[in-house]
């Protein structure tokens, strides 16, 4: 049975309930607005509203036929299916590709981490051009958002990736150069990503909160990169439990936009040391409760001389580490790391 | 935009008024709390806070550019906000044309490597005329540990720059143009990066160098990382976030040096690689053992991290984390004209090898 103080009303209204004798929701679920307003020496409004909110919040409503007699709900099958129509975003590169379960999933939050200069940037920039291949090429053909906290992007790093991204794919499908319609030339890329330079936590809370109407007002957006995610909170914030329960907070608004308008959420977060069982390890920053908030989470790091990836966790795909590299190109397999372009 | 005022969001006045009752004045206020917190500090009901707090996001949040924008307003700006040669060739063409404007970049290095020797000479180009590769603009060179040296800078100008130096009076501007600070402490540092600020936005100066970022904040890093909200953190952190919107803002270039520590344990790893490849462990401690002061906090916030290393006799330059260059290590020798390339082809680096720092004592 659901309890008064459970439900999302203001700290006098539940008070004032209480002392009415209105403990639990069944409670509420037969009196009249009328009735409560006198009851609780509240306006009639307010009355209508709490009885509103405490409606939503115990509704389960019996349908016609069996698959949805609960609202917003699905089977299982349902989501299996809907989870094979969609694409998945490539990194560029294949062994990569596989450990995300063929490449980013829509729908998903997914966390990359790793030391600084590994590639969490360069992976960042990839995903925004790379979400942009077109439908018919085997691409989503939709827009990015890109969230740079740290100042790191580099908008001529995009140019090189999106020139390089482009060819390959009209490589992989034997097409010419020249065939290459107009719409597809790096700076109609550069166009479809929206770059948002936040400088403090207190813009970051800002723009997810705005978010949602941004993706209304543009709903061809595919995936939203936040690099990193950490960068501001790790400086200027004081009260750690607050703080835990802000990027809580953050972490719920970001998974729902992700199912609401089915795209892509990649968080970037930095590394730091952690003391367990008597010897210093790195880990993700943000703690422990944080690092339930994302779906997947993939860590980069350096094997000897050679970059890998590791999923650390997710909800279907064994853990496995494979190899990749950064090439003048971007991200690409490692085999082809003997030819590397040198830059600029 | 996280200091805007409530008050001029143009929420429902009885709103506004019971966040002004509650001391919830600006921006960051409202969105450094929970929404729940919120709705029990102001006693409203949650549809209110919700809209409030969406009316308050969309005003505090920045607007957004498309990339290709981004591009053409950095193009537009080229001539100011120019990249600053460094005139060692091979690490110009590296960096694209020299250390970028709007952005960090950190030399790393044992004491005695070199490190001010390049701040010196850097300094000194961005004051030259443009026609000799400078920016012909101020510097501002914030000297923590005392080693700037006025009698050097004239001399590395003589044997560099011969041609200007030995110009009546040219000598006199040039030097003229370096400003130096030297902040006896931590809070002294940061009055007068506050005070630097206004000049440094309006574009007056044309090159921040800090030597060094490490001697201010010496932190032991072991007890820096464990705690890591500690007091000591939070200067750090302010620092950080205001060098990079001060870079950002001016579109200057910002330079910064960090020293080396002794890395007391073995690398650190992720619990997933496991104890394997012990061997190659201690073998790789024995030939490098030291880190980076100032924790990878530090590391993460820097965009473009210069390595200054010295191993089999010879010292090197390397571009250690760059976004747009390759991995790239040159050979250089520090003379009378300052800092000197031996080579303009960089030998490429893999792997580990980027970010180790080595050294080895030499008779120089």
């Amino acid at each position: 049975m659901m309890e008064i103080s459970s439900l999302p009303i203001s700290a006098s209204h539940r008070s004032k309930l209480l002392s009415a004798g209105y403990t639990t929701l069944s409670s509420l679920s037969a009196v009249s607005p009328l009735q409560l307003s006198r009851d609780l020496n509240v306006a009639l409004q307010e009355a209508v509203d709490i009885l509103k909110v405490s409606s939503e919040s115990c509704r389960v409503e019996v349908q016609d036929g069996d698959v949805e007699f609960c609202k917003g709900a699905q089977t299982a099958w349902d989501m299996l299916s809907e989870e094979q129509a969609l694409r998945h975003i490539s990194t560029g590169s294949g062994d990569l590709d596989s450990i995300f379960g063929g490449g980013i999933h829509c729908k998903e939050v997914t966390e990359i981490g790793g030391v600084p200069g590994i590639g969490k940037t360069q992976l960042g920039i990839q995903l925004a051009i790379n979400v942009q291949i077109p439908y018919d090429f085997g691409g989503l053909g939709g827009k990015a958002i890109y969230i740079d906290t740290e100042g790191s992007f580099m908008a001529e790093r995009a140019y090189q990736i999106a020139e390089a991204s482009i060819w390959d794919t009209f490589d992989n499908f034997g097409c010419q150069p020249k065939e290459i319609p107009e719409k597809l030339k790096p700076e109609s890329f550069l166009a479809n990503i929206f770059y948002f330079r936040i400088c403090s936590y207190t813009e970051q809370i800002a723009l997810i909160n705005y978010l949602e109407q941004f993706l209304v007002e543009h709903k061809d957006v595919k995936i939203v990169i936040i690099d990193s995610v950490t960068f501001h909170f790790r400086q200027d914030f004081d009260d750690l439990a607050i703080r835990t329960r802000v990027l809580g907070g953050m972490s719920l608004k970001l998974m729902n936009l992700a199912k609401k308008f089915s795209l892509s959420v990649v968080l970037m977060n930095q590394v730091t040391t952690k003391f367990t069982e008597g010897s210093f390890h790195l880990t993700l920053a943000l703690g422990d409760s944080w690092s339930h908030s994302c779906t997947n989470r993939v860590i980069l790091y350096w094997n000897g001389n050679d970059r890998h990836a590791y999923l650390d966790k997710s909800p279907y795909l064994r853990p496995a580490s494979v190899h990749f590299s950064v090439t003048g190109k971007g991200i690409r397999d490692a085999t082809s790391q003997c030819k590397r372009v040198r830059m600029m | 935009m996280a200091n805007k005022l409530i008050s001029q969001m143009g929420l429902p006045l009885p709103i506004a008024n019971v966040f002004a009752a509650r001391s919830i004045i600006t921006a960051k206020d409202a969105l450094s709390l929970p929404e729940s917190d919120l709705m029990a500090l102001l006693d409203l009901g949650r549809d209110q806070v919700l809209s409030a707090i969406a009316r308050i996001s969309e005003i505090t949040c920045p607007p957004y550019q498309t990339v290709l924008s981004l591009m053409e307003d950095r193009r537009s700006s080229g001539c100011h906000g120019g990249r600053l040669r460094t005139l060692l060739k091979g690490l110009d063409e590296a960096l694209g044309g020299g250390i970028p404007p709007g952005l960090l970049t950190e030399l790393v290095g044992p004491s005695g490597i070199g490190k001010t020797q390049f701040c010196l000479k850097l300094s000194l180009i961005a004051a030259l005329p443009t026609c000799y590769g400078g920016l012909n603009g101020r510097v501002i060179y914030i000297d923590t540990e005392s080693k700037f040296s006025s009698r050097r800078i004239i001399e590395i100008g003589e044997n560099s720059f011969p041609q200007i130096f030995q110009t009546e009076g040219m000598a006199q501007e040039m030097a003229g143009r370096i400003v130096v600070l030297r902040p006896a402490s931590l809070s002294e540092f940061t009055q007068s990066l506050e005070k630097i600020k206004l000049s440094l936005i309006q574009r007056e100066v044309n090159l921040l160098i800090i030597d060094s970022m490490a001697g201010l904040i010496s932190v032991n890093p072991r007890e820096n990382e464990s705690c890591t909200r500690g007091s000591r953190q939070q200067p750090l952190g302010w620092t950080l976030s205001f060098l990079k919107s001060v870079a950002e803002f001016s579109r200057i270039p910002i330079v910064v040096t960090n020293q080396v520590r002794g890395q007391s344990t073995e690398a650190f790893h992720y619990p997933f690689e496991g104890l394997g490849g012990d061997d190659n462990v201690t073998s790789e401690r024995l030939e490098s053992h030291l880190v980076a002061a100032l924790g990878i906090q530090w590391a993460h916030a820097v965009t473009i991290r210069l390595v200054l290393e010295a191993h089999s006799g010879q010292r090197y330059i390397k571009v250690a984390k760059s976004p747009f260059s390759p991995p790239l290590a040159f050979p250089f020798i520090v003379d009378s004209s300052g800092i000197v390339p031996l080579s303009d082809d960089g030998i490429e680096l893999t792997g580990q090898e980027i970010s180790t720092i080595r050294f080895q004592v030499q008779q120089i």
